[in-house]
């Protein structure tokens, strides 16, 4: 198709850079080592641009844009690390923070964390919101896994990756609001619902809130990379 | 030039982070050539004096006395500091936030006691329904996470504090670290 | 179906109600029923069987006016009663032809004369559940005009030159849309009536879809031939069950008629509506959530682009429009795009209803041409605030609007001017508060509002409205610091340039527009622990233990 050779000039960052059609900004721009942070992107998963960190200004518009889901478009003029972008980035970061009971320090994922790693790389010392400390459940009916409400800060992974790698469906979201949460089947306890036991959802979950019941301190690294090789595998066949 | 006048504060915390102070070992007596330590858990005062250069917090706010103590202390200190986790984000004290300080008590000296089961409400203060950071309360100078801070993060941090030299903080700690 | 036949029945209807010498028509809207009107419709129509009176008795739409009803109008005098009820029925059907009753005529005349309805032109005139009374009055001769005489493009460019904008809130150009949809390539392209009308205040789509139900079939038949889609929804959401049976009985007396399904009028053109009820959820009047709603999927906006247009309902490109929008669309055709690129002001065109509520003498729906100043609207029409108060502000578009203050009532009501004070049109609700309203408390209200009815995907609306509630119950109790004052305005910042949809992207303008005009009362509540309209209650809460 003519579309596919279809190559693109833009600027990232002041550094002028090639796209094919149809790219991304967060794909060029992770191409030439220009980084912009992201929690609900994962590659190999489908985007849904709910997290916000990616956003990124454009010249001629004063809209901010989110990068996993905005197209390249010849002439654009990206600008990913801005003063602007970076308060926006600061406060939200802070109000996951704020939101649920994020105690790193008890944590499984202290030290592999990727809320942790992106709040220290933002520059984040303290959060300056009030603290919300909801009452929530940590649902260890699993026989390998557990989940800790507690941590999650509602990225859908799970959700996507049960349902669009692993084709089983159990995680989704329920109520709405501060009030959302991640579910397994219809509500029902994780180790009684039709999960596969594939560990997926465990391995691509950026925080704490999913892990195994066999890891204890902080000695659970994730490994989400294999993701994009699974698809590709795949394709292949 | 006179020396500093330096303060450490025990709050709601587990004194890990003193104890991470302590560790820096012989950099501790190159530290004292720069300051006085006039208050701390680890020196006799019993009064908080009236003017501290530099006050090192640690532990949350979590009672009546927490948050009187907090607010003399930032009277009384030119620099405030919040050490570690529990000062910057409430942390492993904050965890009883959720479901109150009546449930933790009951648990600790009621249901768990085989002896003598009452809570204590002579001469220990009042706990505060929610555990909060400092800053929540007074307004903090400088920000240390971590749960402990590092040994040579303390170093590094105290050394550009003493004589005014940048400090990037992000680069030497974070949450939970 | 042709026009001729169309003609035939709207004659048919002129000549029974010509049988009448006089028409009681009485407005059966939520307001008026809920204060007894079906009693005073069935006492209507018993005294004029007893009283031998040749007088048609029709149940109507709303009339605008709410708070004077229930309401009846004599026609062909046009003598308003208001505040009728079963005991007086005997006396209104004595009087007819002589005096009007006396004490229970009222003299809107203020309230109606600087109105000028297009959307609400049935509105009070005809009896929503019957068809013909539709089509009597001009009904559905906009859409066989179309099928018969223009094409698809001379539809898109009528509608283009009326200079009509989305009614929704968003002010969009309808006819680039329209044109947008008609581009895009696609077996199946879908036309969808957005009738999910959830802020606190709004009951324009309500009454315009209880009161003319085939106005809206006829405008998304219109769009329909227009775009080249041949299948619609109306989304309404499940609170309004009168809209809902309403429609579906107007659904399915067009279906008889012909006017829905295949070969509309004998052309190629088939279409058909079908209804689809929303379960509560505001955000799904956002069209990305919405559309998930329609296909039975969480109702959760995604990010635009692609936009419906392109890739919508079950990724067919669809074409989204509101009540009102639609309900503008028949006039047009029939009169003409200059006619309605006439009225209005520069940038915004034709007519606006509003939803008239709060601190207000008549509350009510009203139509206006846009540029037409507020004061006007609050005083005028809305009869002002009554006596004892002074007016304070007005809250335009809802929990996504801000509260416009009185020093900036002389502005003329378009678009580009709400948006420059800091609010935005929205679908059209108009909330009036006096100086007993707090401002700080009326933020909290809305704020409130978005939190429980944001989705929760995206972290800026999902966390940070429930942020800024937190703040805002601090200042309202006498708890808030400047320093929350601060944070507030960043979360503002935050919340308004990074969320994912239009909810969370206005869902601080309440905060910022009372920020901006009544930073006083917010200061005043901080330092002076008082609320200057003794609305807060200012007693701080003891955190300690018990």
């Amino acid at each position: 198709m003519s579309g596919e050779s279809d190559v693109k000039t833009l600027v990232i960052d002041e550094q002028e850079v090639s796209a094919r059609s149809g790219q991304t900004i967060l794909e060029v721009a992770r191409e030439n080592e220009i980084d912009i942070p992201t929690l609900c992107h994962l590659d190999g998963l489908s985007d849904v641009g709910a997290c916000r960190l990616c956003l990124v200004e454009i010249k001629g518009s004063n809209k901010l844009l989110p990068a996993c889901v905005t197209t390249v478009q010849e002439g654009m003029e990206i600008s990913t690390g801005t003063e602007r972008l970076r308060a926006h980035r600061r406060t939200i970061l802070e109000m996951l923070f704020a939101e649920r009971n994020h105690i790193c320090s008890v944590c499984v994922s202290n030290g592999h964390c990727e809320l942790q790693t992106l709040a220290q790389e933002q520059g984040l010392t303290h959060v300056r919101l009030p603290y919300r400390n909801p009452e929530l459940r940590v649902d260890a009916s699993h026989e390998r896994f557990t989940i800790d409400h507690n941590r999650c800060i509602l990225c859908t992974r799970c959700v996507r990756v049960c349902a669009e790698v692993e084709g089983a469906h159990i995680w989704d979201v329920m109520g709405r609001g501060i009030d959302s949460i991640i579910i397994s089947d219809l509500n029902q306890p994780w180790g009684e619902s039709a999960c596969t036991r594939c560990g997926k959802c465990v391995q691509v979950c950026p925080t704490g809130a999913l892990f195994d019941k066999s890891k204890i301190g902080s000695d659970h690294p994730k490994y989400p990379d294999f993701l994009p090789y699974l698809n590709l595998m795949r394709e292949a066949k | 030039m006179s020396k500093l006048r330096l303060a450490t504060v025990w709050l709601d915390g587990c004194s890990g982070c003193h104890m991470s102070f302590l560790d820096m070992d012989e950099r501790l007596l190159e530290l004292a050539e720069y300051v006085d330590v006039v208050y701390s858990p680890i020196v006799d005062a019993k009064v908080y004096p009236e003017s501290v250069d530099i006050a090192l917090v640690e532990g949350a706010v979590a009672s009546v006395d927490d948050e009187k103590k907090i607010k003399k202390i930032r009277a009384h200190t030119k620099m405030l500091v919040a050490m570690g986790d529990c000062a910057i984000t409430g942390n492993v004290p904050s965890m009883r936030n959720p479901i109150g300080p009546e449930a933790i008590l009951d648990r600790a000296y009621i249901q768990n006691a085989s002896a003598q089961q009452q809570i204590p409400c002579v001469v220990v203060p009042k706990l505060l329904k929610i555990v909060r950071p400092i800053h929540e309360f007074v307004k903090v100078d400088v920000f240390l996470p971590g749960c402990p801070p590092s040994a040579d993060t303390f170093h590094t941090a105290l050394t550009a504090l003493i004589n005014g030299g940048p400090l990037d903080i992000p680069a030497l700690t974070r949450f939970g670290a | 179906m042709t026009i001729e036949e169309l003609e035939q029945i709207a004659k048919s209807v002129q000549q029974e109600n010509a049988k009448y010498d006089y028409e009681l028509n009485v407005c059966m809207d939520l307001a008026c029923a809920s204060q007894g009107a079906d009693k005073l419709k069935d006492a209507l129509v018993r005294a004029v069987e007893q009283s031998g009176k040749k007088v048609l008795v029709r149940r109507t739409g709303c009339m605008g006016p709410c708070s004077h009803g229930p309401l009846v109008r004599v026609d062909p005098e046009d003598t308003l009663y208001s505040k009728a009820n079963a005991a007086h029925a005997e006396k209104i059907v004595a009087q007819l032809g002589s005096e009007p009753v006396a004490g229970l005529q009222c003299d809107l005349n203020e309230h109606f004369d600087s109105q000028v309805r297009v959307v609400l032109e049935n509105a009070g005139h005809i009896d929503p559940e019957k068809i013909d009374d539709y089509i009597s009055r001009d009904g559905y001769k906009a859409l066989l005009l179309v099928l018969t005489e223009m094409t698809p493009n001379g539809v898109i460019h009528r509608i283009t030159e009326s200079g009509l904008r989305g009614r929704g809130g968003g002010g969009y150009p309808t006819g680039l849309k329209w044109g947008t949809v008609a581009k895009s390539h696609g077996d199946l392209k879908y036309v969808v009536c957005n009738g999910d009308e959830g802020d606190p205040g709004a009951f324009m789509d309500r009454s315009v879809m209880e009161g003319d139900p085939h106005r809206v079939i006829e405008g998304m038949a219109i769009a329909a031939y227009a775009v080249g889609a041949s299948k619609g929804f109306i989304y309404v959401r499940a609170e309004y069950p009168v809209a809902v049976s309403r429609l579906t009985t107007a659904i399915r007396e067009a279906r008889r008629r012909g006017l829905l399904g295949n070969n509309i009028c004998n052309t190629p053109f088939s279409f058909d509506v079908e209804i689809r009820l929303g379960a509560g959820a505001f955000v799904c009047g956002e069209e990305t959530a919405l559309i998930a709603s329609i296909e039975g999927r969480r109702g959760t906006p995604k990010p635009r682009p692609p936009y419906p247009a392109m890739s919508g309902l079950w990724g067919k490109p669809t074409l989204i429009n509101n009540v009102e929008t639609y309900a503008n669309i028949a006039p047009i055709v029939r009169n003409g795009g200059k006619w309605f690129f006439n009225m209005g002001s520069e940038r915004s065109k034709g007519t606006k209803v509003f939803a008239l509520t709060g601190k207000i003498a008549n509350t009510g729906l009203v139509e206006v041409p846009m540029g037409i100043k507020l004061r006007e609207i609050i005083e005028r029409i809305g009869g002002g605030v009554p006596k004892g108060h002074t007016f304070k502000a007005v809250q335009t578009g809802g929990p996504s609007g801000g509260c416009i203050p009185a020093e900036m009532l002389d502005v003329g009501v378009s678009y580009d001017a709400l948006l420059k004070m800091g609010s935005i049109m929205g679908s059209g609700g108009m909330i009036v508060m006096d100086d007993t309203s707090c401002m700080v408390n009326v933020a909290k209200f809305f704020i409130e509002f978005c939190m429980t009815e944001s989705c929760g995907k995206c972290i800026p609306c999902r966390a940070g409205t429930a942020q800024m509630h937190t703040l805002l119950t601090r200042i309202c109790s006498g708890t808030g610091t400047m320093d929350d004052l601060e944070l507030l305005e960043q979360l503002c910042s935050t919340v308004k340039e990074a969320s994912l949809c239009g909810l969370g992207q206005t869902a601080p303008n309440p905060v910022l527009s009372t920020l901006k005009y009544f930073r006083h009362e917010y200061i005043d509540h901080i330092l002076n622990k008082r609320c200057p309209a003794g609305v807060c209650n200012m007693e701080s809460q003891v955190e300690v233990m018990a």
